[in-house]
This record gives structure tokens, C-alpha cells and sequence, in this order.
């Protein structure tokens, strides 16, 4: 029960009060350039909740099973974004072995998830917090997509209706999609008191 | 390339000034946005992640552009990253031994410069295609440019938060900080009416 409820903790702080967007500012980039409509957005949430539960998983492995023994943290930075690069690339084949359609509707996007900060800010987070499970890892990593893909979800839904409206042309574009992502963390902001 | 000398500095002068205004990384390209954001609370931080990415853009250009011809397309992404790892890790350290303080403060944003686009994109539009000299120039402009959005971002920010600048008191007795302002919503709502701002200064009209 006491483990249950730590993960379940972990689950809920990282989705809503920890978001990776909207308090670490991680994944800005796709957030804002991808999240024009709610179908793709979707799309690459999926696709980013995928990479990010696998590499967080296998960095926290490698990184508590064999950077830590050896005394090799120096290393870290150069392990993670290899495993990410390596885990990128094994979606990819696997998606266009076995799913087609799925692979050409993520296009562009899956090679991109490699620069993604949002994985490597995430793995890293995982060594910061002081996850000491295995277990709460892949919790952790798979809330983190799950967050990570409501975010990119919400703002496309703002933004499918943003195009409809009368925004100062100085405006249009990227500036508006910031100003109103600043407002959507501060509606994130009202979640902060619920653990603690 | 041009040949003759006044062409050549004509060259580097261009390549300089496209990364300080003409392409600015922040407000021309909207690329490496969440450093941008996430260390812009007050000018301090701002200013040393500035220098760490100068520093790694720079060398980090000189490698790719040593090693553009031996790169083969398919490897290079994976190229350009670890060299940007390595040199990500030398910064991170350098940070660790001799400001402690600022590389706590900086946090995961240190490593995290490994996936700022500005350094891979650099890397890809001008080192992989350049000699070592306007790679160098490309790196310092570009690098420059950015430090500069990310210090006016965190100078409004810190001013309007605290009340400060550099730590040290500016504004008057009677001023009430805006606390909003060094939270995340500050960082967005500044940065988006920056950009507004930058639109209008090059008249923008689409």
C-alpha cells in the first residue's frame, strides 16, 4: 500500500504540478511548433510518451547500475543522449517494420524527438530527484509523456481557435501562442498545493 | 568564398551581424527556447548560460567544421551530438569546480544546452559547409545574439520581480515587485511581447 501510494504521488506530481512544459520549460520547441492542430499533437504526444518511458527506464538503469558502481558520472551526458539517439532509432525502424501508416503520419517528427529536451531533461530529473526504484522510474518517465502530451493537447485546442481570432498583427504567431501558454501555467499553477 | 582580402572581412562582418540581429537565434529563428526560458529569472544565471553556450557553440563549430568532409549523412546528427556532449561536459564542470553557486542554481539546464537546437542547427546550416574561420565567426555571433535576448529577457524580468538588478536595489522605495514575474507565466508573457516588440521594430506584416 505504502509503495502504491508513493508511485501514484510520483505519477500525479509529475503529469500536473512538475510538468515538464509548463514549470521546467522543457519541450518548448515542438510545444510551439507542432501544436498547430490537435490530431498531430496528439501524434507526437504518443510518439514522445513512447521514447521518453524507454529511455528513462534505460538511462536510470545504466546510470544507477553502471555509471554509479564504476565512478564513471562524468560520462553521463554522453551515455544519455546516445541511449535516447539509440532508442529513437529502434521506434523508428520498429514503427516502419510493422506500422506503416503510423510511421508516415509521425513524418518528421520521431527523428526530432532525439533533440526533444524534454527526454534528456527528464532522465536527468530522474537522477536529481533521487529516484531510487526502478519501479518509480518508469512511473515517473511514463507520466512525464503523459503530461508532456496533455500540454501539447491543450495548446493545440487553443490554437485551432486562436486562428479565428483578432489578434494585433505585431502579434500573430509566436508571440500570442507564448502569452497564452504563460497564462496556461499560471491555471497549472492552482495544482501546486495538492501534494505537500 | 571571396578571394581577395576586403571581401573576406566584408564576409565575416556579414556572417556577425546575421546572428546579433538579422537571424537572431531567439527572436528571427525561435530556437533554443527553453534555456531561454527557464534561466532568465534574473540576469546572473542568464549571463553564465549565455557564456557556457558560446563556449560550446564555438567549440563545437570548429570540430564539425574540421571534420566536414569525413562525416557521412546519415551519422552526422549523431556526430554533431556527442561532440556537443563532450564539450557540454567540460563546460558543466568547469561551472561545478569554480562556480559552484551558479551551477547549482543552473540545475539540469547546463546538460541540457546538449539538445539546444541553436548548437545542432549551427552546426548543420553553417559548420558542416564552412571553413574553421566563418564557422568561428558564425559561433560567436550566434552566440552573442543569444546571450544578449536571454540578459534583456532576465534584466526585465529580475527588475520586475525584485526590484533588482545584479542583486543590487534600482528601483524606488515605493515600487511593489511583481512576483508573477519570476515565475514560468513571467517568462512567456515577457518573452511573447518581446517578440511582438522585435515584429514591430522590423515591421513585420503578414
Amino acid at each position: 500500500m505504502e509503495t502504491l501510494n508513493v508511485l501514484l504521488m510520483g505519477f500525479i506530481s509529475v503529469v500536473l504540478i512538475n510538468n515538464l512544459v509548463f514549470t521546467k520549460f522543457l519541450g518548448i520547441c515542438p510545444y510551439l511548433g507542432v501544436s498547430g492542430r490537435i490530431d498531430m499533437a496528439f501524434g507526437m504526444g504518443l510518439a514522445v510518451t513512447f521514447v521518453v518511458t524507454l529511455s528513462g527506464t534505460l538511462t536510470w538503469m545504466i546510470d544507477n547500475w553502471i555509471l554509479m558502481q564504476f565512478g564513471l558520472e562524468v560520462t553521463r551526458y554522453v551515455c544519455f543522449i546516445l541511449v535516447i539517439a539509440g532508442a529513437v532509432q529502434l521506434v523508428e525502424m520498429y514503427l516502419r517494420k510493422f506500422f506503416p501508416p503510423l510511421y508516415d503520419s509521425f513524418g518528421i517528427f520521431l527523428p526530432l524527438i532525439t533533440t526533444n529536451c524534454a527526454i534528456l531533461g527528464l532522465c536527468l530529473f530522474l537522477n536529481l530527484w533521487e529516484i531510487d526504484s526502478l519501479v518509480e522510474a518508469v512511473v515517473r518517465s511514463f507520466g512525464a509523456g503523459i503530461g508532456f502530451t496533455m500540454a501539447i493537447c491543450i495548446m493545440a485546442g487553443i490554437r485551432e481557435n486562436l486562428e479565428m481570432a483578432d489578434v494585433p498583427v505585431c502579434l500573430k504567431g509566436a508571440p500570442i501562442t507564448l502569452i497564452t501558454a504563460g497564462l496556461l501555467t499560471l491555471a497549472f499553477m492552482g495544482f501546486a498545493g495538492m501534494i505537500r | 568564398m571571396a578571394s581577395n582580402g576586403e571581401g573576406t572581412a566584408g564576409l565575416y562582418k556579414d556572417t556577425l551581424l546575421a546572428g546579433l540581429w538579422r537571424e537572431n537565434p531567439v527572436f528571427r529563428l525561435l530556437l533554443g527556447m527553453c534555456p531561454t526560458l527557464a534561466v532568465t529569472a534574473a540576469v546572473k544565471p542568464a549571463l553564465t548560460m549565455g557564456c557556457c553556450v558560446i563556449f560550446v557553440l564555438v567549440c563545437s563549430n570548429i570540430v564539425v567544421s574540421l571534420m566536414r568532409n569525413l562525416l557521412r549523412p546519415h551519422l552526422r546528427i549523431l556526430m554533431f551530438t556527442l561532440t556537443i556532449a563532450t564539450f557540454v561536459t567540460i563546460a558543466d564542470l568547469f561551472l561545478k569546480a569554480f562556480q559552484p553557486e551558479m551551477s547549482a542554481a543552473l540545475g539540469p539546464y547546463v546538460p541540457l544546452i546538449i539538445v539546444n537546437c541553436i548548437i545542432i542547427c549551427r552546426a548543420e546550416a553553417c559548420a558542416s559547409k564552412n571553413g574553421i574561420a566563418v564557422s568561428v565567426i558564425d559561433a560567436i555571433g550566434m552566440g552573442t545574439g543569444f546571450t544578449l535576448i536571454l540578459c534583456a529577457l532576465a534584466g526585465v524580468r529580475e527588475l520586475l520581480s525584485t526590484g533588482k538588478l545584479f542583486e543590487a536595489s534600482v528601483m524606488p522605495d515605493w515600487f511593489v515587485p511583481w512576483a508573477a514575474m519570476g515565475m514560468p507565466v513571467g517568462a512567456f508573457v515577457t518573452l511573447g511581447l518581446m517578440l511582438g516588440l522585435a515584429n514591430i521594430v522590423t515591421g513585420k506584416k503578414d
